[in-house]
Protein backbone atom coordinates (compact mmCIF):
# COMPACT_ATOMS: atom_id res chain seq x y z
CA UNK A 1 0.00 0.00 0.00
CA UNK A 2 2.86 2.28 0.84
CA UNK A 3 3.96 1.96 -2.90
CA UNK A 4 0.98 2.34 -4.54
CA UNK A 5 1.37 6.42 -4.89
CA UNK A 6 4.88 5.87 -6.74
CA UNK A 7 2.64 3.85 -9.29
CA UNK A 8 -0.27 6.29 -10.25
CA UNK A 9 1.61 8.93 -11.82
CA UNK A 10 3.64 6.89 -14.25
CA UNK A 11 0.43 4.55 -15.18
CA UNK A 12 -1.69 7.45 -16.15
CA UNK A 13 0.98 9.18 -18.13
CA UNK A 14 1.36 5.46 -19.96
CA UNK A 15 -2.23 4.52 -19.76
CA UNK A 16 -2.88 8.27 -22.28
CA UNK A 17 0.07 7.18 -24.37
CA UNK A 18 -0.74 4.41 -25.17
CA UNK A 19 -4.02 4.98 -25.69
CA UNK A 20 -2.71 7.59 -28.06
CA UNK A 21 -1.00 5.15 -29.79
CA UNK A 22 -3.04 2.88 -30.58
CA UNK A 23 -5.83 5.31 -32.10
CA UNK A 24 -2.96 6.23 -34.17
CA UNK A 25 -2.43 9.72 -32.69
CA UNK A 26 0.83 11.63 -33.39
CA UNK A 27 1.91 11.35 -29.92
CA UNK A 28 4.84 13.84 -29.79
CA UNK A 29 3.08 16.77 -32.30
CA UNK A 30 0.27 16.97 -30.67
CA UNK A 31 2.33 16.81 -27.10
CA UNK A 32 3.47 20.15 -28.04
CA UNK A 33 0.90 21.79 -29.04
CA UNK A 34 -0.78 21.13 -26.59
CA UNK A 35 2.13 21.82 -24.10
CA UNK A 36 2.03 25.52 -25.97
CA UNK A 37 -1.25 26.20 -24.44
CA UNK A 38 0.35 25.91 -20.78
CA UNK A 39 2.70 28.11 -20.98
CA UNK A 40 0.09 30.68 -21.28
CA UNK A 41 -2.00 29.27 -18.50
CA UNK A 42 1.34 29.11 -16.20
CA UNK A 43 1.54 33.15 -17.02
CA UNK A 44 -2.55 33.88 -16.59
CA UNK A 45 -2.27 32.73 -13.17
CA UNK A 46 1.13 34.36 -12.34
CA UNK A 47 -0.45 37.60 -10.76
CA UNK A 48 -3.12 36.23 -8.74
CA UNK A 49 -0.19 33.31 -7.41
CA UNK A 50 2.03 36.62 -6.84
CA UNK A 51 -0.50 38.41 -4.42
CA UNK A 52 -1.84 35.51 -2.81
CA UNK A 53 1.55 34.36 -1.83
CA UNK A 54 2.48 37.63 -0.89
CA UNK A 55 -0.29 38.18 1.48
CA UNK A 56 0.35 34.23 3.21
CA UNK A 57 4.13 35.25 3.85
CA UNK A 58 3.33 38.40 5.26
CA UNK A 59 0.42 36.96 7.55
CA UNK A 60 3.29 33.63 9.10
CA UNK A 61 5.92 36.06 9.79
CA UNK A 62 3.73 38.85 11.49
CA UNK A 63 3.27 36.41 13.53
CA UNK A 64 -0.87 37.29 13.20
CA UNK A 65 -1.38 33.42 12.99
CA UNK A 66 0.09 32.69 16.37
CA UNK A 67 -1.80 35.46 17.53
CA UNK A 68 -5.20 34.47 16.22
CA UNK A 69 -4.42 30.57 17.44
CA UNK A 70 -3.93 31.85 21.00
CA UNK A 71 -7.09 33.76 20.88
CA UNK A 72 -8.91 30.60 19.60
CA UNK A 73 -7.30 28.37 22.13
CA UNK A 74 -9.85 28.42 25.22
CA UNK A 75 -12.61 27.80 22.74
CA UNK A 76 -10.96 24.90 21.33
CA UNK A 77 -9.94 23.38 24.49
CA UNK A 78 -13.95 23.55 25.28
CA UNK A 79 -14.76 21.89 21.99
CA UNK A 80 -12.25 19.21 22.32
CA UNK A 81 -10.33 20.18 19.29
CA UNK A 82 -6.75 19.66 19.75
CA UNK A 83 -5.05 23.12 20.52
CA UNK A 84 -1.80 21.84 18.28
CA UNK A 85 -3.70 21.43 15.33
CA UNK A 86 -5.63 25.10 15.58
CA UNK A 87 -2.54 26.77 13.57
CA UNK A 88 -2.91 24.20 10.93
CA UNK A 89 -6.48 24.12 10.98
CA UNK A 90 -5.70 28.11 10.51
CA UNK A 91 -3.31 27.85 7.31
CA UNK A 92 -4.53 25.28 5.18
CA UNK A 93 -6.61 27.27 3.44
CA UNK A 94 -4.48 29.69 2.36
CA UNK A 95 -0.80 27.35 1.95
CA UNK A 96 -0.42 23.89 0.89
CA UNK A 97 3.07 23.63 1.38
CA UNK A 98 2.74 26.08 3.92
CA UNK A 99 0.72 23.58 6.04
CA UNK A 100 2.92 20.54 4.95
CA UNK A 101 5.64 22.08 6.80
CA UNK A 102 3.58 22.95 9.74
CA UNK A 103 2.23 19.66 9.91
CA UNK A 104 5.56 18.04 9.62
CA UNK A 105 7.53 20.57 12.22
CA UNK A 106 4.37 19.04 14.62
CA UNK A 107 5.00 15.29 14.08
CA UNK A 108 8.29 16.12 15.29
CA UNK A 109 6.73 16.27 18.54
CA UNK A 110 3.93 14.94 18.68
CA UNK A 111 3.45 10.91 17.34
CA UNK A 112 0.81 10.43 13.96
CA UNK A 113 -0.41 7.59 15.72
CA UNK A 114 -1.53 9.68 18.65
CA UNK A 115 -4.64 11.11 18.92
CA UNK A 116 -3.85 14.51 17.77
CA UNK A 117 -0.94 13.22 15.36
CA UNK A 118 -4.42 11.61 13.57
CA UNK A 119 -6.51 14.60 14.06
CA UNK A 120 -3.86 16.39 12.10
CA UNK A 121 -3.25 13.96 9.86
CA UNK A 122 -7.14 13.54 8.70
CA UNK A 123 -7.50 17.34 8.46
CA UNK A 124 -4.42 17.54 6.59
CA UNK A 125 -5.27 14.75 4.58
CA UNK A 126 -8.99 15.72 3.96
CA UNK A 127 -8.65 19.51 2.61
CA UNK A 128 -7.28 21.24 -0.39
CA UNK A 129 -6.07 24.66 -0.17
CA UNK A 130 -8.93 26.80 -0.72
CA UNK A 131 -8.14 30.02 -1.67
CA UNK A 132 -5.36 28.76 -4.14
CA UNK A 133 -8.04 27.11 -6.16
CA UNK A 134 -10.26 30.09 -5.83
CA UNK A 135 -7.46 32.97 -7.15
CA UNK A 136 -6.00 30.34 -9.74
CA UNK A 137 -9.44 28.66 -11.05
CA UNK A 138 -10.98 32.11 -11.54
CA UNK A 139 -7.27 33.90 -12.33
CA UNK A 140 -7.41 31.94 -14.88
CA UNK A 141 -10.19 33.37 -16.76
CA UNK A 142 -10.23 36.65 -15.19
CA UNK A 143 -13.45 36.74 -14.06
CA UNK A 144 -13.38 39.53 -10.99
CA UNK A 145 -16.45 38.60 -8.78
CA UNK A 146 -16.07 35.00 -7.13
CA UNK A 147 -19.86 35.57 -5.78
CA UNK A 148 -20.33 32.98 -3.26
CA UNK A 149 -17.54 30.49 -4.21
CA UNK A 150 -15.07 31.62 -1.04
CA UNK A 151 -18.34 31.36 1.87
CA UNK A 152 -19.27 28.55 0.20
CA UNK A 153 -15.73 26.73 0.09
CA UNK A 154 -14.79 27.99 3.49
CA UNK A 155 -18.16 25.62 4.58
CA UNK A 156 -16.30 23.01 3.78
CA UNK A 157 -12.92 23.98 5.52
CA UNK A 158 -14.67 24.35 8.50
CA UNK A 159 -16.92 21.06 8.21
CA UNK A 160 -13.42 19.35 7.61
CA UNK A 161 -11.92 20.60 10.75
CA UNK A 162 -14.70 19.78 12.84
CA UNK A 163 -15.83 16.49 11.41
CA UNK A 164 -11.53 15.49 11.40
CA UNK A 165 -11.97 15.31 15.38
CA UNK A 166 -15.50 13.79 15.49
CA UNK A 167 -14.14 11.16 12.88
CA UNK A 168 -11.35 10.10 14.54
CA UNK A 169 -13.37 9.79 17.90
CA UNK A 170 -15.51 7.74 15.95
CA UNK A 171 -13.45 5.40 13.86
CA UNK A 172 -10.40 5.37 16.84
CA UNK A 173 -12.09 5.36 19.83
CA UNK A 174 -9.13 7.65 21.03
CA UNK B 1 -14.72 38.50 -1.75
CA UNK B 2 -11.13 38.19 -3.16
CA UNK B 3 -10.71 41.89 -2.73
CA UNK B 4 -11.59 41.98 1.01
CA UNK B 5 -9.86 39.27 1.95
CA UNK B 6 -6.68 39.53 0.55
CA UNK B 7 -6.65 43.61 1.60
CA UNK B 8 -7.56 42.07 5.34
CA UNK B 9 -4.82 39.79 4.75
CA UNK B 10 -2.29 42.54 4.59
CA UNK B 11 -3.85 44.58 6.69
CA UNK B 12 -3.83 42.28 9.99
CA UNK B 13 -0.45 41.53 9.14
CA UNK B 14 0.64 45.23 9.25
CA UNK B 15 -1.21 45.36 12.90
CA UNK B 16 -0.09 42.20 14.03
CA UNK B 17 3.56 42.66 13.34
CA UNK B 18 3.34 45.86 15.02
CA UNK B 19 1.97 44.43 18.24
CA UNK B 20 4.46 41.82 17.79
CA UNK B 21 7.25 43.95 17.05
CA UNK B 22 8.29 41.83 13.68
CA UNK B 23 7.87 44.56 11.02
CA UNK B 24 11.60 43.66 10.03
CA UNK B 25 10.24 40.64 9.16
CA UNK B 26 6.90 41.78 7.54
CA UNK B 27 9.25 43.81 4.66
CA UNK B 28 10.92 40.68 4.44
CA UNK B 29 8.09 38.78 3.59
CA UNK B 30 6.63 41.27 1.28
CA UNK B 31 9.39 41.21 -0.80
CA UNK B 32 9.84 36.97 -0.38
CA UNK B 33 6.22 36.49 -1.19
CA UNK B 34 6.27 37.57 -4.61
CA UNK B 35 9.47 36.21 -5.24
CA UNK B 36 8.04 32.71 -4.25
CA UNK B 37 5.24 33.19 -6.34
CA UNK B 38 7.16 33.52 -9.59
CA UNK B 39 9.43 30.51 -8.62
CA UNK B 40 6.16 28.32 -8.14
CA UNK B 41 5.24 29.45 -11.02
CA UNK B 42 8.46 28.52 -12.96
CA UNK B 43 8.62 25.41 -11.36
CA UNK B 44 4.62 24.38 -12.13
CA UNK B 45 5.41 25.94 -15.53
CA UNK B 46 6.72 22.55 -16.82
CA UNK B 47 4.23 20.35 -15.15
CA UNK B 48 1.56 22.58 -16.52
CA UNK B 49 3.17 22.11 -19.70
CA UNK B 50 3.19 18.05 -19.34
CA UNK B 51 -0.84 17.88 -18.41
CA UNK B 52 -2.10 19.94 -21.17
CA UNK B 53 0.38 18.00 -23.46
CA UNK B 54 -0.77 15.20 -21.96
CA UNK B 55 -4.14 16.32 -22.28
CA UNK B 56 -4.04 17.50 -25.93
CA UNK B 57 -3.29 13.57 -26.73
CA UNK B 58 -5.88 12.37 -24.54
CA UNK B 59 -8.20 14.99 -26.55
CA UNK B 60 -7.06 13.36 -29.68
CA UNK B 61 -7.40 9.87 -28.85
CA UNK B 62 -10.96 10.07 -27.62
CA UNK B 63 -9.67 9.19 -24.14
CA UNK B 64 -11.20 12.08 -22.74
CA UNK B 65 -14.61 11.66 -24.38
CA UNK B 66 -14.42 8.10 -22.59
CA UNK B 67 -13.74 9.30 -19.45
CA UNK B 68 -16.59 11.97 -19.82
CA UNK B 69 -18.98 9.45 -20.67
CA UNK B 70 -18.13 7.32 -17.69
CA UNK B 71 -17.73 10.54 -16.01
CA UNK B 72 -21.40 11.81 -17.52
CA UNK B 73 -23.99 10.95 -14.32
CA UNK B 74 -21.89 13.18 -11.97
CA UNK B 75 -20.46 16.11 -14.07
CA UNK B 76 -23.85 16.30 -15.28
CA UNK B 77 -25.33 17.68 -12.50
CA UNK B 78 -22.44 19.69 -11.26
CA UNK B 79 -22.48 21.77 -14.73
CA UNK B 80 -26.27 22.37 -15.30
CA UNK B 81 -26.73 24.02 -18.77
CA UNK B 82 -23.42 22.44 -20.50
CA UNK B 83 -23.62 20.94 -23.66
CA UNK B 84 -22.58 16.80 -22.13
CA UNK B 85 -19.66 15.66 -24.10
CA UNK B 86 -18.27 19.26 -24.64
CA UNK B 87 -14.78 20.44 -24.24
CA UNK B 88 -15.73 22.22 -21.41
CA UNK B 89 -17.74 18.63 -19.80
CA UNK B 90 -14.73 16.94 -21.10
CA UNK B 91 -11.96 18.62 -19.26
CA UNK B 92 -13.77 18.64 -16.16
CA UNK B 93 -14.42 14.79 -16.24
CA UNK B 94 -10.34 14.30 -16.63
CA UNK B 95 -9.77 17.32 -13.71
CA UNK B 96 -12.19 15.07 -11.52
CA UNK B 97 -10.50 11.96 -12.09
CA UNK B 98 -7.15 13.36 -11.48
CA UNK B 99 -8.35 14.77 -8.21
CA UNK B 100 -9.63 11.05 -7.66
CA UNK B 101 -6.64 9.85 -8.45
CA UNK B 102 -4.69 12.20 -6.13
CA UNK B 103 -2.60 13.41 -8.93
CA UNK B 104 -2.39 17.07 -8.32
CA UNK B 105 0.09 18.04 -10.49
CA UNK B 106 -2.35 17.25 -13.33
CA UNK B 107 -5.49 18.21 -11.78
CA UNK B 108 -4.39 21.91 -11.37
CA UNK B 109 -3.82 22.50 -14.74
CA UNK B 110 -6.71 20.33 -16.25
CA UNK B 111 -8.49 22.44 -14.24
CA UNK B 112 -7.69 25.62 -15.50
CA UNK B 113 -8.19 23.96 -19.14
CA UNK B 114 -11.76 23.36 -17.67
CA UNK B 115 -12.39 26.76 -16.77
CA UNK B 116 -11.14 28.20 -19.68
CA UNK B 117 -13.27 25.95 -22.17
CA UNK B 118 -16.05 26.79 -19.29
CA UNK B 119 -15.43 30.42 -19.98
CA UNK B 120 -15.57 29.75 -24.01
CA UNK B 121 -19.17 28.04 -23.79
CA UNK B 122 -20.95 30.37 -21.67
CA UNK B 123 -18.82 33.38 -22.64
CA UNK B 124 -17.96 34.43 -18.93
CA UNK B 125 -16.13 38.42 -19.02
CA UNK B 126 -16.86 39.53 -15.24
CA UNK B 127 -19.31 37.40 -13.12
CA UNK B 128 -18.74 33.30 -13.30
CA UNK B 129 -21.86 30.87 -13.95
CA UNK B 130 -23.11 28.51 -11.34
CA UNK B 131 -21.18 25.48 -13.10
CA UNK B 132 -17.96 27.49 -12.43
CA UNK B 133 -18.76 28.41 -9.15
CA UNK B 134 -19.68 24.62 -8.25
CA UNK B 135 -16.68 23.28 -10.46
CA UNK B 136 -13.94 25.99 -8.22
CA UNK B 137 -15.43 24.77 -5.20
CA UNK B 138 -15.20 21.17 -5.54
CA UNK B 139 -11.78 22.01 -6.58
CA UNK B 140 -11.20 23.16 -2.96
CA UNK B 141 -12.53 20.39 -1.48
CA UNK B 142 -10.49 17.10 -1.14
CA UNK B 143 -11.84 13.77 -3.50
CA UNK B 144 -8.82 12.43 -3.21
CA UNK B 145 -8.76 8.09 -2.80
CA UNK B 146 -6.52 7.24 -1.33
CA UNK B 147 -4.49 9.79 1.16
CA UNK B 148 -1.13 9.03 -0.13
CA UNK B 149 0.98 12.20 0.31
CA UNK B 150 -0.56 12.30 4.11
CA UNK B 151 0.20 8.60 4.81
CA UNK B 152 3.43 9.11 2.98
CA UNK B 153 4.40 11.98 5.81
CA UNK B 154 2.85 9.75 8.45
CA UNK B 155 5.14 7.03 7.75
CA UNK B 156 8.71 9.34 7.48
CA UNK B 157 7.64 10.58 11.38
CA UNK B 158 7.49 6.95 12.49
CA UNK B 159 4.02 5.97 12.33
CA UNK B 160 3.44 2.24 12.68
CA UNK B 161 -0.23 2.05 10.16
CA UNK B 162 0.24 5.32 7.71
CA UNK B 163 -2.56 4.55 5.72
CA UNK B 164 -4.73 3.87 8.97
CA UNK B 165 -6.69 7.36 8.38
CA UNK B 166 -7.93 6.52 5.27
CA UNK B 167 -11.22 5.64 6.55
CA UNK B 168 -11.58 8.80 8.60
CA UNK B 169 -10.46 11.22 5.79
CA UNK B 170 -13.17 9.46 3.53
CA UNK B 171 -15.81 10.23 5.94
CA UNK B 172 -14.18 13.49 6.66
CA UNK B 173 -14.18 14.49 3.17
CA UNK B 174 -17.41 13.36 1.60
CA UNK B 175 -19.15 15.32 4.99
CA UNK B 176 -16.47 18.45 4.12
CA UNK B 177 -17.75 18.15 0.24
CA UNK B 178 -21.51 17.97 0.72
CA UNK B 179 -21.23 21.19 3.14
CA UNK B 180 -19.35 22.98 0.71
CA UNK B 181 -21.51 22.25 -2.53
CA UNK B 182 -24.61 22.11 -0.43
CA UNK B 183 -23.90 25.85 0.57
CA UNK B 184 -23.27 26.54 -3.19
CA UNK B 185 -26.24 25.48 -4.07
CA UNK B 186 -28.06 27.23 -1.52
CA UNK B 187 -26.60 30.78 -2.56
CA UNK B 188 -27.50 30.53 -5.80
CA UNK B 189 -30.67 31.36 -5.22
CA UNK B 190 -29.84 33.99 -2.44
CA UNK B 191 -26.87 35.46 -3.43
CA UNK B 192 -27.74 39.48 -3.60
CA UNK B 193 -24.27 41.42 -3.74
CA UNK B 194 -21.26 40.77 -6.44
Amino acid sequence: MDKLGEWVLPVAVVGILLFGMLRRVPVFDTFLQGAKEGLSSSVSILPALIGLMMGVTMLGASGALDMLSAFLRPAAQWLGFPVEAIPLALLRPFSGSGSTALAASLFTSISPDSFEGKVISVLLGSSETTFYAVAVYFGAIGVKKTKWAVPAALTGDFVTTAASVAAVLLLFGS
Amino acid sequence: MLNKIWGGMILISFLAAMVTGRMAELSQAVMEGSGRAVTLTISMAGMMCTWTGLLKIAEKGGLTSLIAKWMAPVVGLLLPGYQKGGEAFRAVSMNITANLLGIGNAATPLGIAAMKAMAQEHGAKVLPDRGMIRFVVLNTASIQLIPTYTAALRLQYGSAAPFSITPAVWVVSIAALIAALGMSRLLESRWRHG
